[in-house]
């Protein structure tokens, strides 16, 4: 098969520190701590007070409106709390609810189930609402809204490329759960009637091809070898390796009939079919150079970070603790805050690695310029930006920017060019509202 | 465990404007090496003397009128004074050559705002104001005298260059005083301004460069193949007027220029098409100028002129945005 390469993109080194170490899953912890914005859209409306008791899976807030999924308890116990605290993604005050954990894990009582094949579309699509199941690459997109597309779908394609450095959890889903991963890719291609099914990953991952080659195979799907480049795993990026299409700007996979889910995503979908679990745990990476020991690990949702990051003991110099990977996470100011359904990762990074050099000015080297996977020119755009020149920047497809680093990882110049885009994007969408 | 945050992305590749100087450095010393051999202790006072006073001037200029407190030195203004002193005769006296690293970093340079700013090579312009205000020290050319550190290049005597014997007295005069051109130019044994002289170790330079990811090769093949493409037409017409094309790129400025002032990324366009034209425009204009117009060498107007483009080349070469075909296939 034909793999298109995407122009531009960098090289940093992959780092996958945990990538031999199996998923292992911890103790629960005492307290829970989980934002009632777990998803993008809208946050679901709570259906539970302070002081009430919940059980393992037990609903706690209920959907608000279709972009939106609702949240189940990630153990049994006592909500103690009901604040606001400041969201590490949106940095805006949200709504949390701690979750104290009393006795035994016990779950509530889960709705009757039949094999994954028995399930019609529909049935599919009710099934991934109920269950809260949200893009668990990292963008917390609700998957039901991306099973039922407007337009016509005959592409599913599995993410396994996993380009962002450090992470490993979706390489060691692919070789523990390679069997489970393949089964949702089905269920996806089921619920969107889609023929096409193909899972694309990263060539580093040799073991992770083997096995989703193992068990996909027999099940329809292909598995596409990619080059090792990021962002690979970007998914306009992806669809166009794969089928050479290139999602118009502004526009959606689905206008080029494609879904795109990550192989953790579709898991989560086989196990709420299969098992009707809704979505309390996740996997992820605990890894980086801060702490002694990389893992990967299964984790309930809402579980505090200094518990993880305690488990992996963090070494004196750790610095920066990162939801994410070290090129598109958002780094924390304390660690009393829980996992959310979108952390893939927690990257704990030391000082020596982390330290940025000043800003000095742009000598137009055009680094940026060639490590842009979409073409554009970030140097122009940065200077645009100096000038508060909105509309100038938004006619140079500002709102086409992936967000995803590899203009400020390369520029000598150490300019924050992400940081000024994401700026940007947020006054042109302002501007654009009045 | 104190906790900072920070934008992402939370790494760097870690390359520094200062560590692209250094690079750039790095890739001229062969070339300076060459300089210091033929023409002794006086070369090494120059470089390392322009230098010197280049760094001192940009950081005076930048902490006490710009006022930066923070303002480190990043070798560019070193990486500027070097190219300098290549581009000028080595007998040049001190006076001289300190009057151009002026007028290099200060209108060349700072005027408009220090490095990322200029519109045009700060080299190249000190060297036409040289070029312009020093005629007759521009053009005496010290005869080459390997091996002999001691002696003072100011005192040896002096001698012509193949482009301006050429212009003089035509290729056949040239070619008796000058056996085997084409080879003496590759290595650089022969007359003419300090660094340019030796093909060879300038295209190693850069051939470091380019292996270090610093620079891209659009701009040195366009401007050379034009180059040679140009002269090959012209010599086709009438080989005794005119240097063989392989001759032509090899003799002059060309080299240096192609190789390290073209390429200088805050005056040269960004995309790959804009390089292309870039350098194309640039190799015209040489070749016109050694061939027609009233210089023997043209390379210095060349990229000058095409600095002055680089805004309009830059507005028309945009690349194509990912998600913007007209059609999928």
């Amino acid at each position: 098969m034909i793999v298109w390469k995407f122009k531009g993109g960098i090289h940093p080194p992959t780092k996958k520190l945990a990538k031999d170490s199996k998923i292992e899953r911890i103790s629960l912890s005492k307290r829970f701590y989980l934002f009632l914005a777990q998803n993008s859209g809208n946050p679901p409306k709570l259906i539970v007070q302070a002081g009430s008791d919940v059980k393992t899976g037990q609903k706690i807030a209920e959907a608000d409106g279709f972009v939106s999924v609702p949240l189940h308890s990630p153990v049994t116990g006592k909500i103690v709390e009901i604040k606001k605290e400041k969201h590490p993604v949106t940095g805006r005050p949200a709504d949390l609810v701690v979750i104290e954990r009393t006795g035994e894990d016990e779950w509530i009582k889960l709705d009757p189930v039949k094999p994954y094949t028995d399930y019609t579309p529909d049935e599919i699509k009710k099934r991934v609402v109920e269950a809260g199941i949200v893009g668990l690459g990292g963008a917390t997109f609700p998957t039901h809204v991306k099973l039922a597309p407007s337009k016509k779908v005959d592409t599913v394609i599995l993410n396994g490329a996993e380009c962002e450095p450090y992470l490993t959890i979706d390489h060691r889903m692919m070789v523990e759960y390679a069997d489970e991963i393949c089964k949702g890719g089905v269920a996806i291609a089921k619920a969107i009637g889609a023929t096409k099914i193909l899972a694309g990953i990263e060539e580093n991952k040799p073991d992770a091809i083997e096995a989703m080659k193992k068990a996909g195979t027999p099940m329809g799907i292909e598995i596409v070898v990619l080059p090792t480049k990021y962002p690979q795993g970007s998914e306009k990026h992806l669809i166009y390796a794969i089928t050479k299409k290139q999602v118009p700007s502004g526009g959606l996979p689905m206008d080029v009939g494609v879904v795109v889910d990550n192989v953790s995503t579709a898991r989560a979908i086989y196990r709420a079919l299969e098992y009707g679990e809704p979505l309390i745990e996740r996997g992820l990476t605990v890894t980086g150079e801060g702490i002694k020991t990389s893992k990967n690990v299964f984790a309930r949702i809402g579980t505090p970070l200094s518990d993880l990051v305690n488990l992996a003991s963090p070494i004196e110099d750790a610095q920066r603790v990162i939801l994410g990977g070290p090129m598109t996470g958002v780094t924390v100011e304390s660690l009393d805050i829980g996992i959310s359904k979108g952390t893939s990762g927690i990257t704990v990074l030391p000082a020596a690695l982390v330290n940025k050099m000043t800003e000095t000015n742009c000598i137009r080297c055009y680094r940026c310029v060639e490590a842009c996977p979409t073409q554009l020119e970030p140097y122009l755009l940065y200077k645009m930006f100096k000038k508060k020149m909105f509309n100038e920047m938004k006619s140079d497809h500002l709102m086409d920017c992936i967000e995803c680093g590899a203009c400020a990882y390369v520029c000598p110049a150490n300019i924050d060019h992400v940081k000024a885009f994401k700026t940007a994007k947020l006054v042109v969408r302002t501007l654009g509202r009045r | 465990m104190k906790l900072l945050t920070g934008p992402a992305p939370h790494i760097h590749d870690r390359i520094s404007t200062r560590r692209i100087m250094l690079d750039v450095l790095i890739a001229l010393t062969p070339a300076a090496v060459l300089s210091v051999l033929m023409w002794g202790w006086y070369m090494l006072l120059l470089e390392i003397g322009s230098m010197a006073f280049a760094e001192f001037l940009e950081f005076f200029v930048m902490r006490v009128f710009r006022k930066k407190k923070d303002f480190v030195p990043d070798l560019s203004a070193s990486v500027t004074a070097l190219l300098l002193v290549f581009n000028v005769p080595a007998g040049i006296s001190w006076w001289t050559m300190t009057t151009g690293i002026l007028v290099a970093i200060i209108i060349g340079k700072e005027i408009f705002g220090g490095i990322g700013n200029n519109p045009f090579n700060p080299a190249l312009v000190g060297r036409l104001f040289m070029y312009i205000s020093f005629p007759v020290a521009m053009i005496t050319w010290p005869a080459v005298d390997l091996f002999h550190f001691w002696k003072p290049a100011y005192d040896m005597a002096t001698t012509a260059t193949p482009l301006g014997e050429a212009k003089l007295h035509g290729v056949v005069a040239a070619s008796q005083l000058f056996h085997n051109l084409s080879w003496t130019s590759f290595l650089g044994i022969i007359p003419g301004s300090a660094g340019e002289t030796s093909a060879l170790l300038l295209i190693i330079g850069f051939l470091y460069l380019w292996w270090r990811k610093i620079v891209s090769y659009e701009i040195p093949v366009a401007y050379i193949g034009t180059t040679f493409v140009l002269s090959a037409i012209f010599w086709l017409a009438n080989p005794s007027a005119y240097y063989d094309p392989l001759t032509s790129i090899m003799v002059g400025g060309l080299m240096l220029g192609a190789l390290f002032m073209a390429t200088d990324p805050v005056t040269s366009p960004v995309t790959p098409r804009g390089k292309w034209i870039f350098g194309i425009g640039a190799g015209v204009i040489t070749v016109l100028i050694r061939y027609i117009g009233a210089y023997p060498e043209g390379v210095n107007f060349a990229i000058i002129l095409m600095n002055a483009l680089v805004p309009f080349i830059n507005q028309f070469t945009k690349r194509r945005v990912f998600g913007t075909v007209k059609e999928n296939v």
